[in-house]
């Protein structure tokens, strides 16, 4: 396993934006090459720094949300208003423009093909971002394990990654949506928060031993895993990545 | 701040470029309640520094703080800690 592996110690390095997508009115997708990458796990996150023009220096976290390859990392950042790192993410970085980033890190939010399934993932917001690399991955590998990924979002127009997660789901891969704060008309998904009916229904069950991953906004990530484990799930086999409020 | 993680995954990063192992699958054990579990299922919280607290009973297990080209770690709620090699 990765998570045994002795790696070396981490250092900051330079990435350079190799592109900007804008995911949603608040989501941005920034893609960055990172020469020497020495490739990451799904799931997996990385520290950004920032350095200010007197020496400031500011640093967050953010999960990967591409799938392992090559020298590209791709950071799925939601815009704060009154953030001090997401708005200079979101909304000045250009292509060519460079950061420091400090990673791969993490050994115990991740997920390989050959760890098996079935999955069941949940996703918060901008939680999805970890998750999407997991689901991913599996699509890149061309893996088969059944696989459920429960996203909560506000609004229709929230929803990070929809389109790609429409032509993605099908065979082993059932994606469901939940719209917290306002659904279009006619909408017949779920349109209330996470919870156990809910995650009863997305399945699999305790009796299948899902490896389960819940990524989102504290409040959620706290909600979910007590919901799952009243559901009969194994504490232990359930993985959580809390954020900060994200206004999801 | 809004968009801070609070899992010990979070502190992955700094524990990284201090010790050469993936430190999030580390195991600690709580020195007040005497819990054990991966780094990486700690909650995490920042201020000045970071501090690791135990999610069965919030003992502190550990401090880190950063400064002046140093770094402090206090591990005195912290039993032990067991590292995957």
């Amino acid at each position: 396993m990765a998570g045994t592996t002795v790696l070396g110690r981490l250092t900051w390095q330079a990435a350079t934006v190799a592109g900007v997508a804008a995911e949603t009115p608040r989501v941005t997708t920034i893609a960055f090459d990172v020469p020497g990458w020495p490739g990451h796990q799904a799931g997996q996150h990385v520290d950004v720094r920032l350095t200010a023009a007197d020496g400031y220096q500011a640093e967050r976290s953010y999960s990967i949300a591409s799938a392992p390859g090559g020298t590209r990392v791709e950071l799925t950042v939601v815009h704060i208003d009154d953030g001090e790192v997401s708005p200079y993410l979101t909304g000045e970085l250009r292509r060519g423009d460079q950061i420091e980033l400090r990673g791969p890190v993490g050994g115990y939010f991740v997920w390989a093909p050959g760890d098996g399934g079935p999955l069941l993932l949940a996703a918060g917001g901008s939680g999805v971002a970890p998750l999407m690399a997991m689901v991913r991955l599996r699509a890149a590998a061309g893996s088969a394990v059944d696989t459920r990924l429960l996203v909560s979002s506000r609004s229709w127009e929230e929803i990070i990654y929809r389109e790609e997660l429409e032509r993605l789901a099908g065979g082993r891969l059932t994606v469901v949506h939940t719209l917290t704060a306002s659904a279009p008309p006619g909408w017949a998904g779920y349109a209330r928060r996470v919870d156990a009916g809910m995650l009863a229904q997305v399945g699999p069950g305790p009796a299948e031993r899902p490896r389960v991953y819940v990524c989102g906004p504290t409040p959620f990530v706290e909600a979910v895993a007590e919901a799952l484990v009243g559901l009969g799930h194994q504490p232990q086999a359930i993985k959580t990545e809390r954020f900060g409020p994200t206004g999801s | 701040m809004d968009e801070l993680m609070l899992d010990g995954n979070a502190a992955g990063g700094v524990l990284g470029e201090v010790f050469a192992v993936e430190m999030t699958t580390a195991t600690m054990m709580c020195g007040g309640c005497g819990a054990a579990g991966p780094v990486g299922a700690m909650h995490l919280f920042r201020g000045a520094g970071i501090v690791l607290r135990c999610p069965q009973c919030d003992n502190a297990l550990v401090k880190i703080t950063e400064g002046g080209g140093r770094m402090w770690f206090d591990f005195g709620g912290m039993q032990t800690l067991e590292i995957p090699m």
